[in-house]
């Protein structure tokens, strides 16, 4: 699409909206948000990038292609379900690791693992359909 | 509002279940998205609706402050809204390459004598063959 | 047991490969599995004649009372020693008759397992074991009688025998089960003394009639016996097996096998004698019928079994005795007959007896062979098939019913037999030679031994009964009789009825031999033939017919290739079903609570509603994209406003790439046309409009019913303790319930991979300059 104010604003928003998107993404175990939130809306912006740029400009600036996201996406699935059995807990069982800095308590856990899988994977998959039909 | 719910869902059933006796693919395709969202609006209201406050426990408590919404159901549908836009995307890219092969979105039209299918199959087997 | 069985299947499955390594000497070397089984029966010997049962059981499938268990009485041994004594003279007839065959090896193949699966049949002692193993005998019998698979009516004859026997076999199955539930156990060892209990179940009648349509159908009893005429397209060594002593005898010693603890009732008797001597009746006139050779045997073969049926039926010791003699006695001299019968066709190129004659100087080995088993089959002393025919008359005199009927039944088809013996046995050899196909000699060494030495055992076993009357005939009987019996075989009875009728009999069938030619092409005997030969066999071509036709209607109309159609069917079976079923179990129930709905609540819902309609109403695309974008932004209102921000949230995610995505595709897309009938949209607006009304007021009623809150309750109140996270629904969807979410991720990635396809696809294609696009 041809418009100078979508190819400004894009180009402007489009940094912004991702780190929304990863900001939904974080807070999602305790307030609103998660990987299939954070995960649509990532893919929203790069969306919106497509549509004002193209698909192929789109695919270069966030270089992984989306079949490699979904692949990622199973990666870290796979491994959230396997890292509780290595200390013999049933398959994707919860693992805690409390981190404390000065004030801030960062909280680093298997489910975390698991909602990156699942934000890849909307990612990709919404990528897949979205730069498929663009470039058509 | 359960009821209005139930007949809101009601109403885009059977806007669905009518877009998808349509000859039309596109409409077809367009009665799955209602038909989804109704199936989602069933769930919702089958949890039972509450104004009051949603499933998240403020900071600080342990417990979420009652009455609060039945999370259950919002964890289903959540996903569920998300697998149906999957089967949304597949479907319609599904009818976008049937009509580009077939030059027809008419679901009569794509209809194909079964025994010319078989013909043509064959020929085609035998191409390969050679 | 189990040993001895596995092996001949094992060796089975290897033969083909054997061939390609020994060539012509396969079936020398494989004839010595079967031969070496044979031994294997014979040292159980003694134990049996000793009137010993031996049983031997592993474990199959423990659960369903399964098990892999062996029952060796007198009946299981005799036929355990004729599958494998006369399968010894097979594999080696075969392997002359077929020699230098391209499929040969995959008639060693098969005709093993087949041996296998009989054998496995008369051993059985678990019904379901016996089960399996009588199917695989249609199953493998199928494979042999279409060995010629390149030619049609051999297809055809193979698909007829085990369609017929299939059906067969599924009444079995049920006859087996339910058997074996009235009895309260799956042994037949068990079930044989439990006869008092299964005789006095109100399920007789039906375990009875089942059991009795798979042995009829097994053992070509009328009204199916045409199936084992048709199956004469099989290659001779095929039916010199199947057709004398196995296949078609498995039915017999079926019956023979339960008649302990089914037989004994005027039922039974009824049945199983009337069925007999029924299909003796007919089966005699059309053994007249025809002159090829093999379809004489078939029919002499059909009427033996009906004399044994009938001699089962009749239930007293001396019948018994009968059948056990003439299961040996038949064996022994139909498969030498039907050898010989291979080999003539092998040698002169035709089998037809109009086309034989004089072959005598030429084949002298099998004119011997055929001349000793035709009297044996003719019932001449002092041949083995005498003792049996005078047993026979002894019994049909002796018999509690109709014995004056059964006698002369008995008479008329012996003397069809001893005509059809004259018939095969001294028309091709004696008499002016006949120019024949193909210039005949004597068969090979591997196609003479097994008729010869089969034929002379008629005679050895004739003349010197005692050799196996105790040891082997006693035993049998008993076990078919179910106590044990005492007696002893003789030639020699001094002058009686049953001598009197032997003589009419054979008077009879030297006057029936004499007139055969002209009684052959007469006209009654072609308007009997058609009545009961191809009458039985129309049925079953009708059937066959109209099942394929029917199949054929069902599928055009059900499979019509319409979506919408298919669509419609489910909908309106759904609407049927779960509109019947609602109404009738439950009924429509309703809260009223709209007092209490606010007025932007109203508002909301006539905004989605008329959304909708505008959805299904308009034609403009992008009507019906924003009309879709209205109801999914109303959705997600409704969401926020009932306490699911992260549903909102998604679902106006969603809604906004729904738009994008909509908007892509369509751009690419025709306009939308009117193009349908007014009836069908109004039919359609019915249907869909019943199904909402459905959908409403199930909803409604689920509504008044109590609801559990106990599962919600709980992840509330773990969310943070036991997994830290203050989302409900987020802790739910990663941690509680991350194995669904794993799944449901894994169906979204899919779909996109299935998308990435779809488009790519097509572009690969018309890069090669192979898309027709």
């Amino acid at each position: 699409m041809k418009s100078l104010i979508l190819h400004t604003a894009t180009r402007l928003l489009m940094a912004l909206l991702l780190i929304f998107s990863l900001f939904l993404f974080f807070r999602g175990h305790d307030e609103p948000g998660g990987g299939f939130i954070g995960g649509l809306f990532g893919a929203g912006a790069i969306t919106l990038y497509a549509l004002a740029f193209g698909a192929e400009k789109a695919q270069q600036t966030i270089r992984i292609s989306p079949l490699t996201m979904i692949a990622w996406g199973f990666v870290a699935l796979i491994i959230s379900g396997i890292l509780p059995m290595i200390v013999n807990e049933p398959f994707l069982t919860g693992q805690w690791l409390f981190l404390d800095f000065a004030d801030t308590e960062v909280k680093l856990s298997s489910p975390l693992i698991f909602d990156i899988g699942v934000y890849l994977c909307v990612v990709g998959f919404i990528l897949a359909v979205i730069f498929s039909l663009e470039e058509e | 509002m359960e009821t209005l719910l139930a007949i809101i869902g009601g109403a885009l059933f059977a806007a669905g279940i009518y877009m998808v006796l349509r000859r039309n693919l596109i409409k077809a395709v367009i009665g799955i998205i209602l038909i989804s969202n109704a199936v989602n609006v069933l769930f919702f209201n089958l949890g039972r609706l509450t104004k009051a406050n949603p499933p998240l426990i403020w900071e600080g408590n342990t417990l979420p402050v009652s009455p609060f919404a039945n999370p259950l159901p919002q964890a289903l549908v959540l996903t569920a809204i998300v697998i149906g836009f999957g089967l949304l995307a597949f479907a319609l890219v599904l009818a976008y390459r049937s009509y580009k092969e077939l030059g027809t979105v008419d679901l009569d039209d794509m209809k194909m004598d079964p025994v010319e299918v078989s013909a043509e199959m064959r020929a085609e087997e035998e191409q390969v063959n050679q | 047991m189990l040993i001895a069985l596995l092996s001949i299947f094992i060796v089975g499955l290897i033969a083909p490969g054997l061939y390609s390594v020994l060539r012509e000497k396969t079936g020398w070397v494989l004839a010595i599995l079967p031969f070496s089984v044979f031994i294997y029966f014979l040292t159980l010997f003694p134990a049996i004649a000793d009137g010993e049962v031996i049983t031997q059981s592993t474990d199959w499938v423990p659960l369903f009372d399964v098990t892999l268990s062996f029952y060796l009485d007198g009946l299981s041994m005799l036929f355990a020693l004729l599958v494998t004594g006369i399968g010894t003279f097979i594999v080696l007839y075969g392997s002359g008759y077929l020699a230098g065959h391209e499929y040969i090896g995959r008639f060693f193949c098969t005709i093993l397992l087949f041996m296998g699966s009989m054998l496995g049949v008369v051993l059985a002692d678990n019904l379901i074991t016996l089960f399996v193993f009588w199917e695989l005998t249609s199953f493998t019998s199928y494979l042999l009688i279409g060995f010629s698979h390149d030619s049609a009516e051999s297809r055809n004859s193979a698909l007829q025998a085990l369609l017929v026997t299939g059906i067969g076999g599924l009444a079995l199955l049920a006859g087996l089960i339910l058997m074996g539930y009235t009895a309260g156990t799956f042994e037949m060892s068990e079930i044989l003394n439990s006869g008092d209990v299964l005789r006095e179940s109100p399920l007789y009648l039906g375990i009875l009639i089942l059991i009795l349509a798979g042995a009829f159908t097994k053992s070509a009893q009328f009204p199916f016996h045409f199936w084992l005429p048709g199956a004469m397209a099989a290659p001779t060594p095929v039916s010199a097996y199947l057709h004398s002593a196995t296949m078609v005898k498995a039915g017999v010693y079926l019956l023979a096998r339960v008649h302990p603890a089914m037989g004994d009732t005027d039922l039974w008797f009824y049945l199983v004698t009337g069925f007999g001597a029924a299909t003796l009746l007919i089966s005699a006139w059309l053994a007249l019928c025809y002159t090829d050779m093999k379809q004489i045997l078939a029919y002499t073969t059909v009427m033996v079994l009906a004399t044994l049926t009938m001699l089962i039926g009749m239930g007293f010791p001396l019948a018994h005795q009968a059948a056990a003699v003439y299961i040996l006695g038949h064996a022994l001299y139909k498969a030498s007959l039907f050898m010989v019968a291979g080999a003539i066709d092998h040698e002169a190129g035709t089998r037809d007896i109009a086309k034989l004659g004089g072959l005598r100087s030429l084949m002298p080995i099998s004119a011997v062979a055929a001349a000793l088993a035709a009297l044996s089959m003719a019932g001449i002393a002092p041949f083995f098939g005498f003792i049996g025919k005078e047993l026979l008359y002894e019994a049909a005199l002796e018999a509690p019913m109709w014995s004056t009927l059964l006698i002369s039944i008995a008479v008329l088809g012996n003397i069809a037999v001893v005509a059809a013996a004259g018939i095969v046995a001294i028309k091709p050899f004696y008499g002016p030679k006949v120019e024949t196909p193909k210039h005949a000699h004597e068969a090979p060494l591997s196609m003479w031994i097994g008729p010869i030495t089969l034929a002379s055992l008629g005679v050895v076993f004739g003349s010197l009964p005692f050799l196996i009357d105790s040891s082997l005939i006693v035993p049998t009987a008993s076990a078919i009789y179910g106590e044990t019996l005492d007696f002893y075989l003789s030639l020699w009875h001094g002058i009686n009825l049953p001598l009197i009728l032997s003589v009419v009999t054979l008077l009879g069938g030297i006057a029936v031999y004499k007139i055969w030619t002209g009684l052959q092409s007469s006209t009654p005997a072609g308007l009997y033939s058609t009545t009961f030969h191809d009458g039985p066999k129309g049925g079953y071509q009708f059937l066959v017919d109209g099942m394929l036709s029917t199949a054929g209607w069902q599928t055009r109309v059900l499979q019509n290739g319409m979506l919408r159609y298919y669509v419609l069917t489910i909908v309106v079976t759904m609407a049927v079903a779960i509109g019947y079923t609602f109404m009738s179990r439950a009924g429509f129930a309703w809260n009223n609570e709209l007092g209490s709905v606010e007025l932007y609540e109203w508002t909301l819902f006539a905004t989605i509603i008329a959304s909708a309609l505008i959805a299904v109403m308009v034609r403009s695309r992008l009507a019906i994209i924003v009309a879709l974008g209205v109801i999914g932004f109303g959705l997600a209102l409704i969401y926020l406003m009932y306490g699911a921000p992260d549903l909102a949230m998604t679902q106006v995610l969603v809604e906004t790439l729904t738009v994008i995505l909509v908007a892509l595709v369509l751009v690419h897309m025709p306009p939308l046309k009117k193009s349908e009938a007014a009836g069908s949209k109004f039919r359609d607006a019915v249907i869909a409009l019943t199904l909402g009304g459905i959908f409403t007021a199930m909803t409604l009623t689920a509504m008044t019913l109590p609801f559990d809150l106990f599962i919600s309750e709980q992840f509330a109140e773990w969310s943070y303790p036991a997994a830290h996270g203050r989302n409900i629904v987020n802790v739910i969807l990663v941690d509680f319930r991350a194995l669904d979410t794993m799944g449901e991720v894994v169906v979204v990635a899919v779909a996109g991979l299935a998308v990435y396809a779809l488009v790519k696809m097509n572009k690969k294609q018309s890069k090669n300059g192979g898309a027709e696009s």
